[in-house]
């Protein structure tokens, strides 16, 4: 039956998640502030604060669906903060979801426990993953992986990395697999951490590698051979994308229900309530733009909502999460800028987290594919078209 | 539970009335407004859907099915995907009897439902909308006075549905002497049920509209109607005005959406069909965006549209979420017909395609209150 409201067991994990992210909320703008430092996995508040998975014991299947659930919790936390957490689980990285997505169960069994990143990007090379220069060569028991990988997610934490690169320069998207290495790999560097405009406290890295000499065994899959249609083996890696897109929209929404949430509160301060109901001719102009606002983060969640729900039902969600991830990626930019709007001058002063939340969501609409990479995907499927055909 | 499963109950109902949409009033949409006439053919096919019969329990006379916005929502986008005005035609009279069904005392409902409920049943419309700029329904120019034994309602009332030939109004109107806004923008409202034939109510002219031309619309004048205690829908103890106006919020965004979805699958075809510069202009970006745009807000409005549907359904304030359902599905349907007129270039300006009708309907839907529930 169709319904939008959680479970009373899923409801109180969310409450608890909401109640830790006030707690992430008191840090961060230290490490917005201070980006040399990374957030510790543990805030001090974690030795008398329980977690909110305890609660998650309680789950039965008549809860919510997990991946709807993982959504709900992904915003929730980041309405506390986008990179600091009362206490960061181990295996949390975007390239623990690929090793799982990919990897043999042997694999998943060795480097599952570590935090892994995922080096996708170079610097010639970003929305359009089939022009991934790093090569890989095979040499007898091992591969060579000489390249550049930028924008690499939690690189300088990341205790290891899934990247891709090529086997067959020629044979285009066919010829990338995904490879892990271990930090302190011989010949595998890490460059810099960038300096960002927002989500500073999420490191970001650059990595090159160098004649860097991993086992054969390292390929994800152990799949060595290159398909002969033209995507076969191109599709199965992006098969990891199918729950990330909706995922960081669901970040970014988290972010600009806080926005949202902070615009009430000042606005009530001010004297200006928001009335749900009456006609626009009953409304400030002010709360009339408020409601439009929260209209939108209403839209925008509830298709990620749909895409996650879909996965939970073991169906097909390319087009919806590309959907979600598109109708994100614009809402978070339009909501925390027209946040700023609403509230004037103080939407700009750092004694606020509005303008860091600002700030923050900015990469919703560019990491994971950019919004007119996703406007791309959603046309070629509603057409029919093939890559070729709609480029 | 978070789901986006429908029942198959509401699978069922949707097929069934997808085919009839898509067939039966898509096809008779065109001439339906050159006349601005509904044609009895199509409305007496829709009727034999029972839409209004099969939610009005056996015992006030109907065929007893199951009362669900979820599936009015679900009925009226597939509906208003054939066309928008007579899928209001077809599903207005249902308003009327839902809202004596779900605020009506026993007696009212007694009283009042089987007539609607019957093969060539009798019509009850809604009287919502005034003749002023910047309508908004918390705040009417129509007022129910107290006099001995009951009310004396005086205003202006336009753009009820189906007026002309209705046997019954429901009057909203403001109490006399009651402040509003404290305990929220329909404190201070009241539901009155008007026969025609009362005195001091005149139906006037019809009101001619820019789009949904084939849907006559009346508008009534009260000059001191007087209304018994009996007739205030829910008895001494009132109703809440404010669960009609978002059921009817609901009701016209869920019609948007089919629309939306309408002009979204002509111009995908249309797009692909037509040659510029050597290739489709499907495969332009310009195009394609647009395009792609209109499938990403077709599935964003209509969650929203369920999402109130399902407030209303499990009993939850409606009124939040039937507001920005309302709100977002107006202004995204109405960007949707605009750009597929764009997508058709001259094309769309003739009336030869029916996008022309639709920016006209999108641009109509957008701004009416309380014509079609849920």
């Amino acid at each position: 039956m169709i319904d939008f409201e959680p479970t009373l067991t899923d409801a109180k994990i969310l409450a608890a998640v909401r109640e830790e992210g006030l707690v992430a909320r008191r840090y961060a703008r230290h490490y917005d502030e201070h980006e040399e430092e990374f957030p510790p996995d543990h805030l001090p508040e974690a030795g008398t604060m329980r977690s909110h998975a305890r609660l998650f014991g309680a789950r039965t299947d008549a809860d919510d669906g997990m991946a709807v659930l993982s959504m709900l919790v992904a915003a929730g936390q980041t309405w506390g903060d986008y990179s600091v957490r009362l206490r960061r689980p181990s295996g949390g990285g975007l390239g623990n979801a690929a090793l799982r997505a990919a990897g043999t169960p042997e694999q998943q069994a060795r480097w599952g426990h570590l935090l892994l990143a995922m080096a996708i990007t170079e610097p010639g090379c970003g929305s359009d993953p089939s022009r991934v220069r790093t090569t890989a060569v095979k040499d007898g028991d091992h591969w060579v992986l000489n390249g550049e990988k930028i924008f690499v997610t939690t690189g300088c934490r990341a205790q290891g990395v899934v990247v891709w690169a090529t086997i067959d320069p020629s044979a285009g998207r066919a010829g990338i697999k995904s490879f892990l290495i271990e930090k302190g790999t011989p010949g595998f560097v890490v460059v810099r951490k960038e300096k960002k405009l927002g989500i500073r406290s999420d490191d970001t890295a650059a990595y090159a590698f160098e004649d860097c000499r991993i086992p054969r065994e390292n390929l994800l899959g152990l799949d060595e051979s290159i398909p002969k249609e033209s995507s076969g083996g191109f599709r199965e890696v992006m098969k990891t994308f199918n729950m990330t897109r909706p995922a960081v929209a669901a970040l970014g929404l988290g972010m600009s229900q806080a926005a949202l949430d902070f615009t009430r509160d000042e606005l009530a301060r001010a004297g200006v309530a928001v009335q749900y109901g009456a006609g626009a001719a009953s409304q400030p102009a002010l709360a009339q733009r408020f409601l439009e606002l929260e209209a939108l983060q209403e839209a925008a969640m509830l298709t990620v909502l749909r895409a996650a729900w879909l996965a939970d039902q073991r169906k097909a969600n390319n087009l919806e999460s590309s959907i979600c991830k598109a109708k994100a990626g614009a809402a978070v930019r339009t909501i925390t800028q027209g946040c700023i709007e609403i509230l004037g001058p103080i939407g700009v002063s750092r004694e606020h987290l509005l303008e860091k939340w600002f700030r923050d969501v900015r990469i919703t609409d560019i990491y994971e594919g950019t919004g007119q990479i996703q406007r791309l995907i959603i046309a070629r499927t509603i057409l029919g078209y093939t890559r070729d055909e709609l480029n | 539970m978070i789901s986006f499963e429908p029942t198959e109950d509401q699978e069922l109902v949707r097929s069934t009335v997808r085919e009839f949409a898509a067939d039966s009033l898509r096809a008779a949409a065109r001439d339906a407004d050159e006349a601005g006439e509904l044609p009895a053919a199509v409305l007496d096919a829709a009727g034999s859907l029972g839409l209004v019969a099969s939610q009005i329990p056996e015992s006030y006379g109907g065929v007893g099915g199951e009362r669900s916005p979820i599936t009015n929502a679900i009925v009226l986008e597939e509906l208003a995907y054939g066309d928008a005005a007579l899928a209001l035609a077809a599903f207005a009279p249902a308003e009327f009897a839902l809202a004596i069904l779900d605020h009506g005392t026993d007696e009212q409902r007694r009283r009042l439902l089987p007539a609607l409920a019957g093969d060539r049943a009798a019509i009850g419309a809604l009287a919502v909308v005034e003749p002023t700029p910047a309508f908004d329904p918390s705040r009417l120019a129509t007022f129910a006075e107290r006099v001995s034994g009951g009310w004396r309602v005086t205003g202006e009332k336009t753009f009820v549905a189906l007026g002309e030939g209705a046997s019954h109004f429901l009057v909203i109107a403001r109490v006399a002497g009651r402040d509003a806004d404290a305990a929220g923008p329909y404190a201070s409202h009241a539901a009155l049920v008007v026969p025609r034939d009362a005195r001091g109510l005149a139906v006037g002219d019809r009101e001619p509209t820019l789009g949904l031309r084939a849907l006559p619309f009346a508008r009534l004048a009260l000059d001191g109607v007087e209304v018994p205690d009996g007739d205030v829908l829910g008895g001494d103890a009132g109703c809440d005005v404010g669960r009609i106006v978002a059921s009817a919020r609901v009701g016209l965004a869920a019609a948007q959406v089919g629309l939306a979805r309408a002009v979204m699958e002509y111009a995908i075809p249309y797009a692909k069909d037509r040659v510029a510069f050597g290739e489709p202009i499907a495969r332009k970006q310009a195009i394609a965006f647009l395009l792609a745009d209109m499938a990403i807000e077709v599935d964003a409005m209509r969650w929203l549209v369920w999402k109130a549907a399902s407030d209303l359904e499990h009993g939850r304030d409606a009124l939040r979420s039937s507001h920005h359902a309302r709100s977002y599905v107006a202004s995204q349907t109405m960007k949707i017909a605009d750009d597929g007129l764009q997508v058709l270039g001259g094309h769309g300006f003739i009336r030869e395609h029916p996008v022309e009708l639709w920016y006209r309907h999108a641009r109509t839907l957008g701004v009416l209150e309380g014509v079609v529930g849920v």
